[in-house]
């Protein structure tokens, strides 16, 4: 079996499970972000009165953090109460930063468990080797009440990388080229399983920037084998013992692709499609308005760095702006402490509250009408960010970074010619 | 659950995300009328006002992809969908779409097949549709059995409900 299958089984309290075969599986544990306050009334109008356990249930108010407008106020204020009644042991308000990073730092993430939450990007947290899934709101409603989750058991496809980047060739520009090739509705369905000598010494960081994308092929879920960075970060922070599982030397995956990475150069997508991927190089120069940093995809420590060592000491042109959004307070804190945020205010970035920012269109720094924005987020749908009328382009935080202070898109690698 | 349906269409495209189904600027709105209202206004603002209860959504791969945002069926049901045919569809907005009692069917190349402003004859239990104005028959994907389960109790809510011994 995969280790996927292992999970599901064992939360199922079966032995073996087989592609296709559904099951109710135990979650181990679920998250509701701000943007499903209907998770509580789906909640109530089934007849639920407490959730199944206090423990393994947390609200993480991140896309709307801090409350933008009076409706979404309120919305935090009906899940507090929510969260107060049922006592929750774990409660992320808007302090907090963006649920997938929180849910990992806090200890909640550990190799071996089923996590479901209500945000597509739940996939990830394969980068643990957990399975992650996302949900919409009334079937979360249905795991408060019963603890439980009906699955169809995937088909597991193996995306195996190998190879060493070049310097200015990241994680982002890896899964970028990768959704390149096997398209927004290649995986839908499936369990993708990133293998690989690239994947096997990659950070954390960058596990989960990779797995974060997968959905942006249709997966269901994705996984990756817990290398001792994964083991030595969930050895530090896991709230309860956990036991990994492995895929069988015998597995068959239902497809493989190989992706070489050694000559990949940075990736772009372009307007208005995340499969729409371009080596930059290809692209020609694009006058930006707007960059921006952050979420679960580029809002990490490593991300935050990148764009630091590239803007450290120079100033962004008049009429260029930077939005850089840390994914978490610890993120924030560890970024205030190595100096980036301070290089990053002086080189004339605007620093939000960690949350989502303006990823989905919600606040702090959603574009105008024929506004283009580059961006390390995931998304660059129309409308996404704000206006149909603004074009989105996504890539790695240092492309971002280089391309803010150019003014227009840019090669990062032009940095170390 | 009603198995046979005629409705005018509406033809969208491949990787309809739910951006686009309903934008994030209206995702704080609560009332699911108002949140009917702005369905599909990230393809067309119009389509919502001109669209008649009982009209049926046709699209073509991957629809729903994106965002797991529960707004996107209950927009499509607060329009007046009676269903969603797509040449393919996303995951998380298939569960959410059976889950709230709209019916999905998938039907390969039928975003090709079918043009904005004809009548489709549907039977969800047979998997086939009639094009009215030109009679040909389009054979369809019917509904596995988990989904039917789950549609037949007028969704997930009423179907738990009944689970945990509580009145309607």
């Amino acid at each position: 079996m995969h280790a996927i299958e292992k999970i599901l089984a064992k939360a199922s309290g079966k032995d073996k499970v087989v592609t296709g075969e559904i099951v109710n599986a135990k979650v181990d544990f679920a998250e509701i972000n701000d943007l499903y306050l209907q998770t509580v009334y789906s909640f109530r109008e089934m007849g639920g009165e407490k959730v199944w356990d206090k423990d393994r249930v947390a609200f993480v108010f991140d896309h709307y953090a801090p409350a933008p407008t009076i409706q979404s106020a309120t919305i935090h204020n009906e899940m507090r109460e929510f969260a107060q009644e049922n006592d929750l042991t774990y409660h992320f308000d808007i302090n907090s930063g963006v649920c997938h990073q929180v849910m990992a730092e806090q200890g909640v993430i550990y190799p071996g468990m089923i996590v479901v939450a209500t945000d597509s990007h739940t996939t990830t947290h394969g980068a643990f080797g957990a399975f992650g899934t996302g949900v919409g709101a009334t079937d979360m409603a249905t795991i408060l009440i019963s603890g439980e989750l009906w699955f169809r058991v995937p088909e597991i496809i193996e995306v195996r990388i190998e190879g060493i980047p070049a310097k200015g060739v990241y994680p982002k520009d890896v899964i970028l080229s990768i959704l390149g090739k096997i398209k927004a509705d290649g995986a839908v369905y499936k369990g993708i399983d990133f293998t690989g000598s690239y994947v096997e010494q990659l950070d954390v960081a960058g596990r989960m920037a990779i797995c974060n994308m997968a959905v942006e092929m249709g997966a269901k879920t994705a996984y990756m084998k817990p290398n001792q960075k994964v083991l030595d970060y969930a050895a530090k922070r896991a709230v309860r013992p956990f036991e990994v599982q492995y895929t069988d030397d015998d597995f068959v995956y239902a497809e493989s692709y190989v992706f070489e990475i050694n000559d990949l150069s940075p990736q772009l997508a372009v307007p208005h499609s995340v499969d729409n991927v371009r080596p930059i190089e290809t692209v020609q120069p694009v006058k930006i308005n707007q960059g921006f940093i952050g979420t679960c995809t580029g809002g990490r420590v490593e991300d935050i760095a990148a764009a630091a060592e590239i803007l450290k000491g120079k100033k962004i042109p008049q009429y260029v702006r930077l939005v850089v959004i840390p994914a978490s307070k610890e993120v924030m804190r560890e970024c205030m402490d190595k100096g980036y945020i301070q290089a990053l205010i002086d080189a004339g970035a605007t620093i939000s509250t960690p949350g989502c920012g303006p990823c989905l269109g919600a606040h702090e720094g959603v574009l105008a009408p024929g506004e283009v924005c580059i961006t390390a987020s995931n998304r660059n749908f129309p409308g996404r960010m704000g206006s149909t009328g603004a074009e989105i382009y996504l890539a790695s935080p240092a492309t971002v970074a280089v391309s803010v202070l150019n003014g227009y898109i840019t090669d990062p690698r032009t940095l170390y010619k | 659950m009603k198995t046979k349906m005629i409705g005018k269409t509406i033809v969208l495209g491949d990787n309809i995300d739910t951006d686009q189904i309903y934008p994030g600027r209206f995702l704080e709105l609560v009332d699911p009328k108002e949140i009917g209202s702005h369905c599909l206004a990230g393809v067309d603002p119009e389509i919502a006002p001109n669209f008649e209860p009982g009209d049926i959504v046709v699209a073509g791969t991957n629809f729903g992809c994106g965002s797991s945002r529960e707004h996107a069926p209950i927009a499509l049901i607060n329009m007046g969908a009676s269903l969603v045919l797509a040449d393919s569809f996303a995951r998380i907005f298939f569960r959410n779409s059976i889950n709230l009692g709209l019916p999905l069917i998938i039907c390969k190349g039928i975003s090709q097949k079918v043009k904005s402003g004809q009548s489709l004859e549907v039977d969800i239990q047979e998997g086939t549709v009639k094009v009215v104005e030109t009679g040909e028959i389009l054979e369809c994907e019917k509904i596995g059995e988990h989904a039917t389960k789950i549609l037949e109790s007028g969704g997930i809510k009423p179907m738990f409900r009944a689970k945990m011994g509580k009145s309607q």
